[in-house]
């Protein structure tokens, strides 16, 4: 596929937009996997009547309601949406918003200027925050412009750097995957 | 206040809350609402494996179409079932083996000519000491060079290297600042959506 | 007990309600401060701008219910300035199946407000896993990844992609994501095929696209709920994301406050150790 790049012929296509097509039906069939292994993991601790085998109930009742209201289609109108927009995608929403409140009890308790490049850590964090918000050039006006500076300046240098090194890596990695050096994806054993 | 009349609106509100009780303790409520998201999650994958990806991409092509190359990757999917039965979780390595092979090779050349040579040509800029672009582009320039400096560690950090890492870890602590910073905006904002979920959608206090 | 220590035994219960109320008190009283617009957020929008009627734009919606508080109003401005052109939208999801709902919900809700028709305006192509792989094979053909859309209609029946197979007859890709696929889009859509790459992120995300858009590979970028509201006022049209600014704004100085106050503490703190050491 590296060398497939290169040649534009028709048979080479053809093999490149076969390959295509095979990764996302196999990726079809690893997700199957996760779920396979949540329900048999409910389902075990529901048979041994493991410590809060009640919730295990929940979580099955949950995944075969939503599968039948999938029977009738995707949908806006249709039951497995109306079920997504009203129970699921609320509850995931807010799992995820929980961590304002976790990252204010950090600011407070964890973020310290121990040292000078803590220090110059904290300073461009209380910048951005304050620069990339309306009140900030109300409070002080040239933080926009400071702030806009830090981003276009030394955090694109910091994250070009991150990305040549992560480049390399990944191409170091693929190259070590074809030729069969890297082979900790097999899962050991014989 | 005008309180919505939808069961749908006040079945959500109520399992934010649930989600929000958290907060102050671990309590059934959350954990109801955890696992029943799990569960609903799970009911999710299954229709849209079966709808978006199995039936029309294997099984209408295979069935109806006549398309038997497919019989393949029907093949190196079940090879992946194969993990459920630890006798022969074996088989699944084929189907890895297929996937991370055509990944990488595709991959080699794309990251090769996005994630380095463009990166590296944005970074051949022309320097110059008499206006405001040309001091930025050597700043460009030194710092791109200083931070790569810093996570070479073949060699010790001391002499004219030591001086350039050390430069190189101030542009990376402003550049983790500026992430930490905007982290923050993303995480209030997380808090910001569910608050105007609960005053406007619910309660109706906000129009 | 020293200050530092004293400071740090407060019950986290009452930071919790002190940003809580940062964040509410604001969107009942708001601020209403004008939002400044950034040029990596003018760039996106003037290019989609001078697209003429019946361009057509692809839209991958990439987002889900845990990052939809800054993607969706994003996502929402786009198809509005997008329908109110005459622009016609492919939309895609591809990072996570939840994306589906999401995307449906913006589309839905933006193609009500312009009356544009499934099939016509717009087509909702759905979703497929191992993302690098449908960008991929859009780039050859859409059929490729996509043989029916997101309602199971096959793809050759419906008006509005007839005569479109690959990345040449769409003008640019606006990828609105909270995950790392932007860098897939940028790769494989823009490295491989050329195509012009825009981008709507979540806040966290934003500062690692910076190069991109500093070496052109990236036509303009919106970053969180700021990006949202400054798109918002771009196509004159304030809603969720504006509101939000006023929380936004306080919940700020709110963490900045807790920061220095933090700080404080610990330096006195150090120093009351210190001079207990000393004096013992």
């Amino acid at each position: 596929m590296a060398i497939q790049f290169f040649i534009p012929h028709q048979i080479s296509l053809e093999v490149y937009r076969g390959a295509l097509d095979w990764l996302m039906i196999i990726a079809g069939f690893t997700m199957v996997l996760g779920i396979g292994s949540l329900i048999i993991h409910h389902t075990n601790k529901l048979k041994h009547q493991g410590e809060g085998w009640g919730y295990s109930v929940v979580t099955l009742l949950g995944l075969v309601v939503m599968a039948i209201a999938g029977v009738r289609g995707m949908g806006i109108d249709t039951p497995f949406m109306q079920i997504f927009i009203y129970a699921q995608n609320p509850i995931q929403a807010t799992m995820f918003s929980l961590l304002a409140f976790f990252i204010a009890s950090a600011a407070y308790r964890a973020f310290r200027a121990r040292s000078f490049v803590a220090t110059l850590l904290l300073l461009a964090a209380i910048i951005v925050m304050i620069g990339r918000v309306p009140i900030g050039a109300k409070i002080w006006p040239p933080i926009r412009d400071i702030s806009n500076w830090l981003l276009d300046y030394p955090n694109m240098v910091a994250k070009r750097a991150i990305v040549l090194g992560v480049g390399l890596g990944m191409i170091s990695t693929a190259l070590k995957i074809i030729l069969g050096i890297e082979r900790s994806y097999l899962g050991g054993g014989k | 206040m005008h309180i919505s009349s939808s069961i749908g609106i006040w079945i959500a509100a109520f399992l934010t809350l649930f989600v929000y009780s958290f907060l102050y303790k671990d309590n059934p409520f959350y954990k109801f609402a955890e696992h029943l998201v799990i569960g609903l999650s799970g009911g999710y994958y299954i229709v849209t494996v079966w709808t978006q990806i199995l039936k029309p991409k294997l099984f209408t092509p295979l069935l109806q179409q006549g398309n038997l190359i497919l019989i393949f990757p029907l093949i190196l999917g079940l090879f992946m079932w194969a993990r459920f039965i630890p006798k022969y979780s074996w088989i699944s390595r084929w189907a890895i083996a297929f996937t991370l092979g055509v990944g990488s090779g595709i991959s080699i050349p794309s990251v090769m000519q996005a994630m380095i040579i463009r990166q590296i040509q944005a970074t051949m800029l022309p320097v110059g000491f008499h206006s405001y672009i040309g001091w930025m582009n050597l700043f460009i320039i030194v710092g791109v060079l200083t931070s790569l400096i810093y996570f070479f560690f073949s060699a010790e950090h001391k002499g004219f290297l030591g001086v350039s890492a050390k430069i190189g870890i101030w542009f990376i602590m402003i550049g983790f600042g500026a992430t930490f910073g905007y982290t923050v905006m993303s995480r209030i904002s997380l808090l910001i959506g569910r608050i105007q979920f609960l005053m406007t959608d619910w309660l109706g206090v906000l129009h | 007990m020293n200050i530092y220590e004293k400071m740090m035994s407060i019950d986290r219960r009452i930071l919790f309600v002190l940003i809580a109320l940062s964040v509410i008190i604001p969107l009942l009283k708001p601020l209403l401060l004008p939002i400044n617009v950034t040029k990596e957020a003018k760039h996106l929008y003037e290019f989609v701008d001078e697209l003429k009627p019946g361009d057509v734009v692809l839209l991958s919606l990439d987002y889900d219910p845990s990052t939809m508080a800054e993607c969706h109003p994003m996502a929402l401005s786009i198809l509005r300035q997008c329908f109110s052109r005459g622009i016609k939208v492919i939309v895609t999801s591809l990072a996570r199946p939840e994306g589906l709902g999401t995307a449906e919900m913006a589309l839905t809700q933006a193609a009500k407000e312009y009356r544009k028709k499934n099939g016509e305006d717009y087509v909702f192509l759905g979703y497929k896993p191992n993302a690098a792989a449908v960008v991929l094979a859009m780039g050859e053909n859409f059929r490729l990844a996509f043989p029916n859309d997101f309602y199971g209609s096959d793809l050759e029946n419906i008006p509005m992609i007839k005569g479109l197979k690959n990345y040449k007859n769409i003008r640019i890709v606006v990828t609105v994501s909270g995950s790392a696929i932007i860098d897939t889009w940028v790769i494989y859509a823009g490295g491989r095929y050329g195509v012009p790459i825009g981008a709507g992120v979540t806040a966290v995300m934003a500062t690692d696209y910076y190069k991109y858009l500093q070496s052109g590979q990236l036509v303009g970028l919106l970053g969180g709920l700021k990006g949202a509201a400054e798109y918002e006022k771009l196509i004159k049209h304030p809603d969720m994301a504006t509101k939000g600014m006023d929380g936004q704004n306080i919940a700020h100085l709110m963490i900045v406050f807790f920061i220095i106050i933090g700080n404080i503490g610990y330096f006195l703190g150090k120093k009351a150790k210190a001079s207990k050491g000393m004096g013992g």
